[in-house]
C-alpha cells in the first residue's frame, strides 16, 4: 500500500509517501531517529502491519516541518530517504 | 535626479518620490477598478507633495502584482527585488527581510548591497498571509486593529490544530464555545501565522538584522508573535507599507546612473 | 421577537431503516459509527445486510454525537446497544466513540464500504467530505492500496462548498443543479484557496454575474482541484463517489467530463460509506473472534 501522507492547498501539493509494502522489509526503522523534527513514527496499521507513518500532528504542516532539510539554496539529500534502506520514502516537493 | 517607484498592489498603489537619496513625497491610492488610471493618480500625488512636476521625474519603476499595467514607466522591478532595495535604503544592517501581505508571505535573504542572495514565497494560501488574520478576527467580531493589540494582552500558548483559515474559524467559534478568553484565541492566531512564516524564512536562513515590512507589520500582535517565535528583535520601518514603492525608486536612481 | 436567521450551509438530517426486516434472532448485529469533523453517521447491519442508519451534524462533543448517531439509527428498531455484537468507530472522532469495541482509520472504511456499495470492481474511490478529500485506490476486496487524504485545506471539501451557498444565500441541497443551469460554461474562478475564491466572487457578483453563473464556477474549480488530487495517484476504473458533495451534480457532472469517465452510482446514501465500511469491519472481527473461541 502506498500511504501519502500531507496535503495540497493554494500554494502546492506536499505528500511524503510511505510504500508500506516495501517499509515491511526493514527492520529497525532508522527513518524514526534519522529525521531532525522526529515527524516519524511506527505504527500497527489497520492491516495489522508493523510499518512507519508520519505523526498525525504533522500531517498537516509536512510543508513547514520539513523546512530545515529543505533551503532554498544548496540542498542536501534528505535524511530520511537516505536512512530508508528498502527506499520506501519520498517526497512530493 | 528625481526618480519614482509605484508599487501596484492588490488592493493599494503607492507611490514614493525620491530626489537626491532623500524621499521628497509619497501618496497610497486605492487601486479600484482602473489600475492604471489609479496609479496615474497616485504618481501625481506623491509629486505635488514634493513639490516638482510629474515631467521632472527621470526614471519610473514599478513593482508589485501589477506592475506591467502601470502606465508611463521606464522599467519593473519585482517584489522581492524592490523590498530589498527599500528596507536597504532605510536600515543597511538589515540582512534578512519579512514582508506579508494580505494575500503573500515571503523571506529574502539580502546582502549590504540590497541585493538579493535568495528568497522563499508563501503565497495563494490564506492561512500563510495577513487574509488569516482578518477572517480570525471576523470571527471573534472585533476589528483587525482590535484584534491585533488583543493578543498582546495574552501570555499564554494555545495551540491551533487547524492550518486553514476556513477551518480555524470553526475551530475559534468552539474555542469561545469553550469560554477560552478572546486575548488567549487572539495570541494563538497570531503565533499560528508566525509560526508558519517562520518556518518559510528559515528555509533562506535567518541571520540579523531583521526586518518585517508589508500591511501585517501594522500589527503590533503579529510583531510581537514573529519576535518571539524567532528568538530575536525584528525592525518595523515607518511607512513599512511603502518600502516597495520606496526601493523601486531606488533601482530607478541605480538604472538612471548605469 | 427573534428573528429566524435563514442557515444556507443547513442540509437535512435524517434516519431510515429496513422495515421489512426484523434483527431478532440474527447472527450478528453489527454496527459502525463514522464521528466527522462536519457529519457523524452510523449503520446497523444484520448478518451483513444494511438494517438503519442516521446522518446528522457533528456537534461539540464527539462522544456525545457518537452516541446520538447510534440511537437514532436505533430509533423504532426495538434494539438497544447490548444487542449490537460488535461496534467499529472510524473518521477524525473514532477514539471518541466509547461504546466502540474497536477504531480504524476512515480510509479503510471508505474502502470497505466503497466496495460494499458499488460492487467489487471498483477501483478508484474519491470522498468529498465535511472537511476533507481522500483519493483512495483499492483491489476487488476492498482493501486499501494507495491513498491519499487531504485535510488540511477546505478547497474540494464541504465547508468550502458552505461557504459559497452561505455568500450566494443559496440553500447548499440546491447548488448543483443551479450551477448546471447556465447556457454556457464560464472559466472556473481562478484561486484554489476558498478564502481568495470568496473574495473573487464577490467582485464578479458586482460586476454583474448572475448567482447561478458564480456557483457554476466554483463547482468547475472544485471539480478541477479535486482530479489534480486523483492525478497524484492515478485513476483506475471504476470509478466512484461518496460523501456529501457526491450529491451535488454540479461537482460530480464536472468531475465526469474533466475525468471522461462515469462514476459508477449506488442504491445507498453516499454519506454513509464510512460508517458502512466500519459496520462491515465489525461483522468480520466478531467473526473471527467466534471462531478463536471456538477452537
Amino acid at each position: 500500500m502506498k500511504a501519502n501522507y500531507g496535503y495540497m492547498d493554494g500554494s502546492g501539493n506536499f505528500f511524503i509517501t510511505i510504500d508500506t509494502d516495501r517499509c515491511l522489509e526493514c527492520g529497525d526503522h532508522p527513518c524514526v531517529g534519522a529525521c531532525p523534527v522526529g515527524m516519524f513514527e511506527i505504527i500497527v496499521d489497520d492491516y495489522d502491519d508493523e510499518v512507519a507513518a508520519i505523526k498525525e500532528e504533522h500531517r498537516k504542516k509536512v510543508k513547514y516541518d520539513c523546512g530545515p532539510c529543505k533551503p532554498t539554496a544548496d540542498r542536501p539529500p534528505l535524511p530520511c530517504v537516505v536512512a530508508c534502506t528498502p527506499g520506501a520514502i519520498s517526497h512530493s516537493w | 535626479m528625481i526618480t519614482a517607484g509605484i508599487d501596484m498592489g492588490a488592493k493599494y498603489i503607492k507611490a514614493v518620490i525620491l530626489k537626491d537619496g532623500e524621499i521628497a513625497g509619497k501618496a497610497k491610492v486605492a487601486t479600484g477598478f482602473d489600475s492604471t488610471e489609479s496609479a496615474s493618480e497616485c504618481l501625481a500625488q506623491a509629486a505635488k507633495e514634493s513639490g516638482i512636476g510629474v515631467a521632472d521625474i527621470k526614471h519610473i519603476t514599478s513593482t508589485g502584482a501589477g506592475r506591467k499595467s502601470a502606465p508611463n514607466i521606464n522599467s519593473d522591478i519585482t517584489d522581492v527585488g524592490a523590498a530589498a532595495k527599500g528596507i536597504n535604503h532605510l536600515m543597511k544592517n538589515v540582512r534578512t527581510v519579512i514582508d506579508v501581505g494580505a494575500e503573500e508571505g515571503r523571506g529574502i535573504k539580502l546582502e549590504e548591497t540590497g541585493k538579493v542572495v535568495d528568497f522563499a514565497v508563501n503565497e495563494k494560501c490564506a492561512a500563510g498571509a495577513g487574509a488569516f488574520a482578518e477572517a480570525m478576527a471576523r470571527a471573534l467580531e472585533v476589528s483587525l486593529e482590535e484584534f491585533g493589540k488583543l493578543s498582546l494582552q495574552s501570555d499564554k500558548t494555545t495551540p491551533m490544530n487547524a492550518q486553514c483559515a476556513v477551518f480555524a474559524e470553526s475551530e475559534v467559534v468552539s474555542l469561545v464555545h469553550a469560554k477560552t478568553p478572546k486575548q488567549d484565541i487572539a495570541r494563538a492566531v497570531h503565533d499560528a501565522i508566525s509560526s508558519r512564516i517562520v518556518s518559510m524564512v528559515r528555509r533562506v536562513g535567518i541571520n540579523k538584522d531583521v526586518a518585517l515590512v508589508g500591511g501585517v507589520s501594522y500589527n503590533p500582535g503579529f510583531v510581537d508573535a514573529l519576535s518571539r517565535a524567532l528568538e530575536m528583535e525584528v525592525s518595523v520601518p515607518k511607512d513599512a507599507e511603502f518600502v516597495g514603492a520606496l526601493g523601486a525608486a531606488v533601482v530607478a536612481s541605480e538604472r538612471v546612473q548605469s | 421577537m427573534t428573528e429566524q436567521v435563514k442557515e444556507y450551509w443547513r442540509w437535512k438530517e435524517y434516519n431510515w431503516r429496513d422495515k421489512n426486516m426484523d434483527p431478532k434472532g440474527a447472527e450478528t448485529i453489527s454496527a459502525g459509527v463514522d464521528v466527522g469533523s462536519v457529519s457523524s453517521q452510523a449503520v446497523i447491519l444484520v448478518d451483513g445486510k444494511l438494517f438503519a442508519y442516521s446522518n446528522m451534524r457533528t456537534g461539540s462533543d464527539s462522544p456525545d454525537s457518537a452516541r446520538k448517531a447510534i440511537t437514532w439509527a436505533m430509533e423504532n428498531t426495538g434494539l438497544t446497544l447490548d444487542d449490537i455484537h460488535y461496534t467499529v468507530g472510524t473518521g477524525y472522532g473514532r477514539v471518541n466513540v466509547p461504546f466502540a469495541d474497536r477504531a480504524i482509520t476512515e480510509i479503510a472504511c471508505h474502502a470497505r464500504g466503497g466496495n460494499f456499495m458499488y460492487g467489487s470492481s471498483v477501483r478508484t474511490i474519491l470522498d468529498m467530505g465535511g472537511q476533507d478529500c481522500k483519493a483512495i485506490l483499492c483491489d476487488e476486496k476492498g482493501k486499501v492500496t494507495n491513498f491519499l487524504m487531504n485535510d488540511k485545506c477546505a478547497a474540494g471539501t464541504g465547508r468550502g462548498m458552505e461557504v459559497f451557498a452561505d455568500l450566494l444565500s443559496v440553500s447548499i441541497e440546491d447548488v448543483g443543479e443551479m450551477s448546471l443551469d447556465v447556457d454556457e460554461e464560464p472559466p472556473p474562478v481562478s484561486s484554489t484557496c476558498v478564502v481568495f475564491a470568496k473574495s473573487e466572487a464577490s467582485s464578479l457578483l458586482r460586476e454583474g454575474w448572475s448567482k447561478k453563473r458564480v456557483l457554476a464556477a466554483y463547482c468547475s474549480a472544485m471539480a478541477h482541484r479535486v482530479v489534480s488530487l486523483l492525478e497524484r495517484i492515478g485513476v483506475q476504473k471504476e470509478f466512484a463517489i461518496t460523501g456529501g458533495i457526491a450529491k451535488n451534480a454540479g461537482v460530480v457532472t464536472r468531475l465526469e467530463k474533466e475525468l471522461d469517465l462515469t462514476a459508477l452510482k449506488s442504491q445507498y446514501d453516499t454519506q454513509i460509506a464510512g460508517a458502512l465500511g466500519a459496520a462491515l469491519f465489525a461483522k468480520a472481527l466478531v467473526e473471527k473472534q467466534r471462531k478463536k473461541v471456538a477452537q
